[in-house]
């Protein structure tokens, strides 16, 4: 089962390492993970993808809040969450798939974020699954780079986490 | 007033009450040791590896319950620290260790002599700093000796750049620390242990399942409390023994891979397994599915890791030993009506009796040889479980956790988690660093001791007079047996022909020499050792084919004990020269085709 963690840790040398070190040591695993600053310069936000059964995902969980600089750590499986990823896909385009590129775009209501004669560089954001999706329909026109941020989630307003 | 980094440190140590410091210098630690040597607050005992300086650390930690220190230089310094800090982390044993580092403008260089201990150490420490500015090293040095003692105890390093100590700032050291990120769970959930009560007065065939967070909450007297009010028996894990009396008639002793037959027998058999301070381990539970499979089971500990950590359990409650058990104690004392059926309770007595006389613990004496079994039922006659016992990791390990009783967890030294020889004599010197009146014995094998031996020179220089037992097997003993058990005996480099003479080597470096060879000579060599106001080794020569029984077999299930040496089993092979005697009469060639085994490869001299 895949589950999204979202965590408060101490912006610290080490603190990432930290935590990298505990999946990598205890066999947990990471499908993404990103890091980013908040409001408080002291304090990163960080949003884990991982997947294990319940009794693996409790301990990652355990695991994660017995660092010293974890703050805190959520599971928002089963919580009310906004969870959004960002990418960047650059794609081939022949004059004669031009048409068809931006018309993905649109449906996805993506944007051009730069061009050249033969390619299009377009930029997305959504949820994991609208991204591979749009990803899916680019493929035939030809994808030349790809990258995607992970994941990040914030709590709803008006749930309790 | 303005002061330098090590004047800093220095103060600091005071303010958390350190008296005594285990350590080594070298360059970048140099200014600290001019400050060390200008002061008489603190005693400083210089070992003679890095890796006896934190076991020291670790065996005055231990003895105490205070927090170990260890101050190391850079590099090779810090690096020779990993193995005790490995140590310390696996069996929650505070300690902060200061490990000097270049300064800061050549961190990342590969200067002369860095290594990056944080990184390296980020896996076996519970926290560490590399401490930058002169600004921080007071409210560092505080937070490192409070997440070292608060918790699950652990080992914290400090890494100091050579600049930091020389740097100078205002002092003043914190009165409390408040790290937002941390918040030890101390009190157990009340619904929880309320739970627990219900289920204790249900159990019908009850154990108490304890370790070493016993020990560590110093929650003995509220052990013993709660196995009397609801006359439990009580089985300990390695780490534990000591945390319930030894001598207590409703002991099992020590369960698991060597445990006793009761005791892995009513873990077995029980309806409620009531499990504090201990985390399951796998030397423990054998087989998981079948340790205990009819058990409803409570656990407690501090770290809520530990809980579903290997197997699922009924009632967990996160919390400190020592809180979470008076307050069980509390609440079962206020009930009213009986805590429990006193019939159902001797039926329950008179099956462990059972299981106690079916198998009880033994070995056959000899009128020829010592068996190793014998010296520690001696040492535990002679000193009545009044010693700080510690020991080194194999055959003569198990051996004392079997046949030693103990009163006090904190007179127990071993290495539980991580096994690590070398461990038991600077273990012990560091305890006896701290109880400088008290007998301090390390049981020791002719393997084990060869690790760390150096440190012989510390226990004669600062008068450490530590008793170090080996029960020389010429064997690394408990390799032999597995490969005897299991790898066709084919004993494949665990034959440690060139072993020293430990009488002349004691002698060499000042202390005592003795030797015992024969059964009749162990007592008044003991005894001798015992007397002698100074470090001595005693060279006891065992019966090297003696294997640890009862044991579970790797894979196994704790019900499938064994507990002696299958019917063909052959003899040990026997060394023909044994330091500091005549030649014994068989050569090794002789005596192994006698025993029709294999010659092992290594017997070639
Ligand atoms: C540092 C280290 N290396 C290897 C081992 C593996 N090991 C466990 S017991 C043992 C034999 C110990 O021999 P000795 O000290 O003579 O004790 P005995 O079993 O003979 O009593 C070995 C090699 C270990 N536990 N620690
Ligand atoms: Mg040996």
């Amino acid at each position: 089962m895949v589950h999204i963690l979202s965590l408060k840790v101490e912006n610290r040398a080490g603190t990432l390492s930290r935590i990298a070190g505990l999946f990598s040591a205890r066999g947990f695993n990471i499908d993404s993970l990103t890091v980013a600053p908040t409001e408080d310069p002291s304090v990163s936000s960080m949003t884990i993808v991982t997947h294990g059964d319940d009794v693996v995902i409790e301990q990652i969980t355990k695991q994660l809040n017995k660092l010293i600089d974890v703050i805190k750590v959520v599971d928002t499986m089963g919580r009310d969450y906004v969870q959004r990823e960002t990418a960047l896909i650059k794609i081939h385009t022949r004059v004669e798939d031009r048409a068809e590129a931006l018309r993905v775009v649109d449906i996805f209501r993506a944007r051009v974020v730069d061009s050249s004669r033969n390619s299009y560089t377009v930029e997305v954001t959504g949820d994991s699954d609208k991204i591979d999706a749009m990803i899916n329909l680019l493929r035939p026109l030809g994808v030349k780079e790809l990258v995607r941020t992970g994941k990040v989630a914030l709590a709803r307003e008006g749930t309790r986490c | 007033m303005k002061l330098t980094g090590s004047a800093i440190l220095i103060e600091c140590l005071k303010r958390e009450g350190v008296d005594t410091l285990f350590g080594y210098p070298g360059g970048v630690v140099l200014g600290l040791y001019d400050h060390l040597h200008q002061q008489n607050d603190i005693r400083h005992v210089l070992c003679r590896h890095e890796q006896g300086a934190i076991h020291m650390a670790e065996g005055y930690a231990r003895s105490t319950g205070r927090v170990g220190t260890a101050l190391v230089t850079s590099g090779p310094g810090a690096t020779n620290t990993i193995t005790g800090l490995w140590d310390a982390l696996m069996d929650s044993v505070p300690l902060v260790v200061f490990t000097g580092q270049v300064p800061t403008s050549l961190i990342g260089n590969d200067a002369f002599q860095e290594a990056d201990i944080i990184g390296t150490s980020l896996s076996c420490t519970k926290y560490n700093f590399l401490v930058k500015r002169v600004e921080d090293l007071a409210r560092t040095i505080k937070e490192a000796y409070y997440i070292a003692a608060s918790g699950r105890p652990g080992p914290v390093l400090i890494d100091l750049p050579k600049d930091v100590t020389f740097a100078t700032t205002e002092f003043s050291y914190p009165d409390s620390v408040y790290l937002r990120s941390y918040n030890p769970t101390i009190r157990g959930n009340k619904g929880q242990i309320k739970k627990a009560a219900t289920a204790i007065r249900r159990a019908r065939r009850p154990v108490l399942y304890t370790g070493g967070g016993v020990v560590s909450s110093g929650a003995s007297a509220e052990l013993h409390r709660l196995a009397e009010l609801i006359r439990c028996p009580v089985t300990n894990t390695l780490m534990g023994l000591g945390g319930f009396r030894g001598s207590d008639p409703a002991f099992l002793g020590m369960l698991g891979m060597h445990g006793t037959y009761r005791a892995n027998m009513a873990m077995y058999e029980s309806d409620l397994v009531i499990a504090v301070g201990v985390r399951f381990d796998d030397r423990v539970t054998g087989k998981v599915d079948e340790f205990i499979p009819n058990a409803k089971i409570i656990h407690v500990d501090i770290d809520p890791t530990s809980i579903r950590k290997n197997i699922q359990v009924d009632i967990p409650i996160v919390g400190d030993v020592k809180h979470v058990l008076a307050d069980l104690i509390g609440i079962l004392e206020e009930a009213d009506g009986p805590l429990f059926d006193t019939a159902e309770r001797e039926t329950w007595e008179a099956r462990i009796a059972e299981m106690e006389a079916a198998h009880p613990l033994g070995y056959k004496t000899s009128s020829q040889s010592i068996k190793p079994q014998q010296v520690i039922e001696k040492i535990y006659e002679l000193t009545q479980g009044n010693a700080i016992v510690s020991t080194d990791v194999g055959q003569h390990q198990m051996f004392t956790a079997q046949y030693y009783k103990f009163e006090n967890g904190r007179d127990w030294l071993t290495s539980g988690g991580l096994g690590t020889m070398g461990y038991g004599f600077p273990a012990a010197l560091g305890a006896q660093a701290a109880h400088p009146d008290r007998l301090v014995i390390t049981v020791s094998g002719d393997g084990s001791i060869q690790m760390n031996i150096q440190e012989l020179a510390t226990a004669v220089i600062n008068e450490l007079p530590v008793k170090v037992i080996i029960l020389n097997n010429h064997y690394l003993g408990m390799v032999r047996q597995w490969q005897q058990l299991f790898y066709n005996e084919h004993y494949s480099h665990s034959y440690l022909a060139a072993t020293p003479d430990f009488v002349k080597l004691a002698e060499a470096y000042g202390a005592v020499g003795l030797r015992a060879t024969r059964p009749e000579e162990l007592e008044a060599v003991l005894l001798e050792a015992f007397r002698v106001k100074k470090p001595v080794f005693v060279d006891v020569q065992v019966d090297p084919s003696e294997n640890v029984y009862p044991m579970v077999p790797a894979g196994k299930a704790n019900f499938q004990m064994v507990f002696s040496d299958p019917d063909d089993a052959h003899p040990v092979p026997v060394p023909d020269r044994i330091p500091g005697q005549a030649p014994a009469k068989k050569s090794p060639a002789r005596a192994s085709a006698e025993a029709s085994a294999a010659t092992p490869a290594d017997f070639r001299d």
